[in-house]
């Protein structure tokens, strides 16, 4: 224990502290605690007259117990008189226990101004300076109230000590912060001014700090403090490395000094007097030459401290944004640490062009640099550089490189960490509206984003394409036809069958033309998306299935079928069974007229603030904006992209977007009956003799339905497909269910289990693997007491997956009768490595009724993970084997689970890796290896997690020698704690 | 307005050696603050960049906007030091005068170690205090610094 000797004075508070280290628990360290309350208390409490020190032991042993946590009721005045003690020591610790605990007990305040009063007074500047300290520690009102009156004239007092000033400026600083009414003007602030060429450099920093703080309330009180800054600043910037000795920090002069110059310099404009302003210049030109010199030591510390500097002049210049050529040349300067070794210096020099990006001098300048940012982009390991990136990108783009720019963000997107997904997809969305010079782009660039990131596509984003479509026709032919084609794909996103089903409702006509995209192709396309769908999105396919009957006359009987079929019209779902009534009614008793009239085309939407700007503005918090809304630097883009002009129809005729617009909890859109005018319309249609008025089926009808399966000829039928073909092909099978990822992440780290249930079916699954090599059982269990028909579950293989994988699978019975259990057999071979795992396509009749549904089965790539012991030496040695940056994958996340160590081991291992203990030296990680075996070649695998409970939170390393390996399973991996 | 929120030194396993705070904030406050800045420090390498605007779990944090705010910070061994300051501050000034705080600690103390800080905490509020006040840097010269710190040293 070497420090106890070091706690010279008061052995006994050290030994203190050692017992308190010493103890195995929390328990024994109550206990020590109070006991030794116990003992403080007797003391103060005894009849003997403590002395100081031991007053000062006692005193400070109470504040260590405080400051581990421990609240602290007694003591308070036993400090208080240490202040009135003559010696430094007894003093320090009485001002240092009330700093602390002041929060904790406001009323010590009103006992220790006199103490302080006395010190001020005391001319000896080591108590002046405590109890200043004190005062600015404390800050509060009271204290304010008590002595802002005297600490100006100690500040500008000609026999003040120089340290003293620099504990008054500061200190008046925070009574200033915290009470500014309390700190009068007066004739002292033109001293303190000058207090800027004090011969002290110590008093300099402080004082910058003070004015740069009252300056900017008074800016013209301070004016003169312009020229005083720049005559200090050029003095220390052509000052020799050595000059200013003690203020010289590795070779680089006075580097806090400068900068807190170049941060006052900012409060104001440029300087007006043109001697000055030469100066200044002259100050930021050679600060900017220095930065090209070779540095005069290797050390970091250098480095920054000169960086430091330079940085804070490119701030100042950017500040006046007035000198063409200083903005040029800081951008090029930004522009070499934007390649530095140093991420410091990357992380810095992405954000600092930003705002370079926003000066009409600088900005072509800063997007020479594109290229470098991109690659930052796509290859920078901490998240804050890759979002600075991101960022400039935002801020550099223009009608120039939008193009470009949302594509490699589009492409980032597929990768970037969940955390800024959103933001990303914000941006995006906003350049390409911004800067779109055909709206078939910004469709595309839409759909992308859906199709990329759908999760992360918030209904401000994809009401904003609806809302520029709908008002622009020249785009809405293209993007009818675009989301047909996008819906075609085998897995598409709600929000893309959102936006798919709102603009076919509306412009499916500008493509029905095309016998590819006949009206009952675009409805069974549509249609056999609707069971995979949440609610709000069906509540929006009826609304476009009615639009259907108005646009496609010929599609009124199917879909009328499908309305009134019992799963919509008794749907439990209070919405969708209005809308299925409604729309039935509606269609069934109005005129073609009327419906036409109801079923019109939306009318444009009044423009307003992009909603989406508006969100990422939110989304940034108050300052942002000035970045955003750039309409500065184009103002060409407001004749083009700024929004169509309102036509004077949308102002008068209320609208279901309006409520779109609000973008609350909104209706779905092309929502009729939400329209006031089109309420109306509906009430007189219902009042009319053959409507019927049930607004649900009666109970009878519930009942009945239950029991009997709806008729064979039912013109569902007309939808159902025909007999499943042998071996259908991806393009004739659904997309997985939403659930399904949810589904396949349960199995990563085990083999056996339900892998899927509903109503009707259960699927539960067995399975092992060895080598490349595996065999899945299948159980479907039938669970209702009616035979299941056309049974056929199929493996499909998408994209590439067949060339990586070999499933062989055997034919199940095409009947599973009700109450029956079938099994079904699949061989898989790994070929090579993969990354999606294949579709399991389950489709059959069940009471006439086609059933399809599409599952992802667990066969995920570490599932052929050969565990492989191996010594901490070698795990090292293959570890840093393995440090190419592409061959590691890193991902920080929350925890979703307890922390619990031993759960941790089982997933892991059952994740396929073997455990390898004593690698890691620090026992709370875990570490694992193995080699994952396909018949085409072997990947070996390093993996390392490391826990953070305090934080809840994971740090998961893969490093394998096949990079998408990696980080595939570090994203498989990461979803399962 | 600049300046800096609190100054922390905290260990690996998260406790704290000194807590030095600029603004009112309350005791759970403080504890949260405590949490969430051990929490974002500790998990970043020497890949990372010494600032943080702290990212994901900044939801969580409602004490502070802390968008407004970001944490510089330098480990030395076991110890990771942290200066939370406005998100406009100077990063390398104050990466810097973390560095200047602990080579004076280092020369105060002989080869400053943790336990010193722990023995000699009220010692090092001290040291603070000399070189930081009201949120500002007070004094940077390493030479006035210790010059100081020995004379009240001396005194009894």
């Amino acid at each position: 224990m070497p420090a106890v000797s070091k706690g010279d004075g008061m052995r006994g508070l050290a030994v203190f502290i050692s017992d308190i280290r010493n103890c195995k628990s929390k328990e024994a360290e109550i206990k020590r605690i109070n006991k030794e309350l116990a003992n403080i208390r007797s003391k103060f409490k005894g009849d003997k007259a403590l002395d100081g020190y031991s007053k000062k032991k006692y005193v400070c042993k109470l504040l260590f117990i405080f400051l581990l946590g421990h609240d602290i009721d007694f003591g308070h005045m036993e400090a208080v008189n240490l202040l009135s003690s003559n010696k430094y020591t007894e003093k320090q610790i009485g001002y240092l226990f009330i700093s602390v605990l002041v929060n904790s007990n406001s009323e010590l305040i009103r006992l220790i101004n006199n103490a302080i009063k006395n010190d001020l007074a005391s001319r000896n500047p080591t108590f002046m300076c405590l109890a200043l300290h004190c005062i600015a520690n404390v800050g509060s009102r009271e204290m304010g109230e008590a002595f802002a009156a005297d600490i100006p004239r100690i500040l500008v007092a000609g026999d003040s000590m120089d340290s003293v000033k620099q504990s008054a400026a500061l200190c008046l600083l925070r009574l200033y912060k915290a009470s500014p009414d309390l700190v009068p003007m007066g004739e002292w602030t033109a001293r303190v001014v000058h207090l800027l060429n004090d011969q002290h450099m110590g008093v300099v920093t402080a004082a910058v700090s003070l004015i740069t703080c009252l300056c900017k309330k008074n800016p013209d009180d301070f004016k003169t403090c312009i020229s005083l800054a720049v005559s200090r600043l050029s003095r220390i910037v052509s000052s020799a490395s050595t000059d200013l000795q003690d203020y010289t920090y590795y070779f680089v002069p006075a580097p806090w000094l400068s900068v807190k110059l170049l941060r006052l310099l900012q409060c104001y404009p440029p300087p007006e007097d043109a001697a000055v302003k030469g100066r200044l210049v002259e100050c930021l030109e050679t600060v900017l030459n220095k930065a090209q010199e070779p540095p005069k030591s290797k050390k970091v510390q250098h480095s920054n401290a000169k960086n430091a500097i330079l940085f804070e002049t490119i701030s100042l210049i950017i500040h006046y944004d007035s000198e063409p050529n200083l903005l040029v040349r800081a951008c090029n300067q930004l522009g070499q640490f934007l390649q530095h070794r140093e991420t410091n210096l990357r992380y810095l020099a992405l954000e600092s062009m930003c705002t370079l990006a926003s000066s009409e001098f600088s900005h072509e300048a800063v997007k020479t640099h594109i290229d470098t940012v991109i690659n930052a982009l796509k290859t920078e390991r901490d998240v804050s550089v890759r979002q600075r990136a991101a960022d400039l990108l935002y801020a550099m783009c223009d009608r120039s490189n939008a193009k470009q720019i949302v594509s490699e963000m589009l492409r980032y997107l597929e990768t970037a960490d969940y955390a800024i997904r959103e933001e990303i997809v914000l941006k995006v969305a906003i350049l390409a509206e911004k800067y779109a010079v055909d709206y078939s782009w910004y469709v595309d660039t839409i759909l992308n984003l859906i199709r990329i990131a759908g999760d992360y596509v918030s209904e401000e984003v994809w009401y904003r394409v609806l809302q520029i479509v709908t008002n622009r026709d020249d785009v809405q032919g293209y993007a009818a036809k675009t989301v047909f084609e996008a819906l075609q794909a085998p897995a598409c996103h709600e929000n893309m069958v959102k936006v798919g089903g709102y603009i076919l409702g509306e412009f499916g006509n500008l493509i029905a033309g095309d016998p590819r995209s006949s009206p009952p192709v675009q409805f069974s396309l549509l249609h056999s998306k609707f069971h995979l769908c949440s609610v709000a999105t069906r509540a929006l396919l009826l609304s476009t299935y009615i639009k259907f009957i108005n646009l496609f006359p010929e599609t009124k009987a199917t879909i009328q079928a499908v309305l009134r079929a019992g799963s919509q019209l008794r749907n439990a779902d209070v919405e969708l069974q209005q809308r299925a009534v409604e729309y039935l009614t509606l269609s069934s008793v109005a005129s073609t007229d009327v419906l036409a009239t109801v079923l019109e085309e939306m009318p444009p939407f009044p423009e307003r603030e992009s909603s989406i700007l508006a969100k990422l503005k939110r989304k940034k918090g108050p300052g942002a904006g000035s970045a955003l809304d750039d309409g500065r630097r184009d103002p060409s883009s407001n004749d083009i992209n700024g929004g169509v002009e309102p036509t004077p129809s949308t102002v008068s005729t209320p609208s279901p977007s309006a409520d779109l617009l609000g973008l609350r909890a909104a209706p779905p859109p092309a929502a009729p009956p939400a329209s006031a005018g089109a309420g109306n319309l509906l009430v007189d249609v219902f009042d009319g003799p053959a409507a019927q008025p049930s607004l649900g089926p009666t109970p009878e009808e519930a009942f009945l339905s239950e029991l009997e399966p709806p008729a064979p000829e039912s013109p569902m039928a007309l939808l159902a497909d025909p007999a499943p073909a042998a071996d259908p092909g991806p393009e004739d099978i659904g997309p997985p269910i939403p659930e399904a990822d949810e589904l396949l992440n349960k199995f990563v780290c085990k083999n056996n289990g339900v892998l899927f249930e509903n109503q009707l079916l259960q699927i539960g699954v067995k399975s092992e693997f060895r080598q490349n090599l595996g065999r899945m059982y299948l159980f479907y269990g039938n669970k209702t007491s009616v035979q299941f028909q056309n049974f056929s579950p199929t493996v499909v293989h998408p994209g590439d997956l067949q060339t990586q994988l070999a499933v062989q699978t055997k034919r199940v019975a095409a009947q599973v009768d009700g109450g029956a259990q079938v099994q079904q057999v699949l061989n898989i071979e790994c070929l090579r490595d993969f990354l999606t795992p294949p579709l399991l396509s389950v489709r059959f009749r069940y009471g006439g009724a086609p059933q399809a549904f599409t599952l992802k089965l667990p066969v995920t790539i570490n599932k052929f993970f050969q565990p492989t012991e191996m010594a901490a030496q070698d795990f090292f040695q293959r570890w840093k084997q393995l440090s190419l940056p592409q061959q590691e994958a890193q991902k920080i996340f929350k925890a979703n689970h307890p922390m619990d160590a031993e759960v941790t081991k089982a997933k892991l291992l059952g994740f396929g890796s073997a455990l390898l203990d004593n690698v890691d030296p620090n026992p709370e990680n875990f570490v694992g290896a193995g080699i994952i075996q396909t018949k085409a070649l072997q990947v070996g695998c390093l993996l390392r997690l490391e826990p953070n409970a305090q934080a809840q939170m994971y740090r998961l390393t893969l490093r394998t020698s096949k990079e998408p390996v990696s980080r595939h399973l570090c994203e498989l991996l990461a979803q399962q704690f | 307005m600049g300046g800096i929120r609190f100054i922390l030194i905290q260990n690996r396993a998260g406790k704290t050696r000194l807590a030095k705070w600029y603004m009112q904030f309350d005791d759970d406050e403080k504890q949260k603050l405590i949490e969430e800045v051990h929490a974002v420090v500790t998990v970043r390498d020497a890949k990372h960049t010494n600032f943080v605007e702290v990212i994901s779990v900044a939801d969580s944090l409602s004490v502070l906007q802390f968008r407004n705010f970001k944490i510089i910070y330098r480990r030395y061994a076991g110890l990771y030091f942290c200066i939370c300051v406005d998100v406009n501050d100077n990063n390398l000034a104050y990466l810097e005068a973390i560095h200047n705080f602990v080579e004076v600690l280092n020369e105060y103390f002989h080869n400053v170690c943790e336990l010193d800080l722990v023995f000699n905490f009220y010692k090092v509020y001290t040291v603070v205090d000399e070189m930081f006040l009201a949120g500002e840097i007070r004094e940077t010269s390493q030479t006035k610094v210790l010059k100081q710190l020995l004379m009240l040293q001396s005194l009894e």
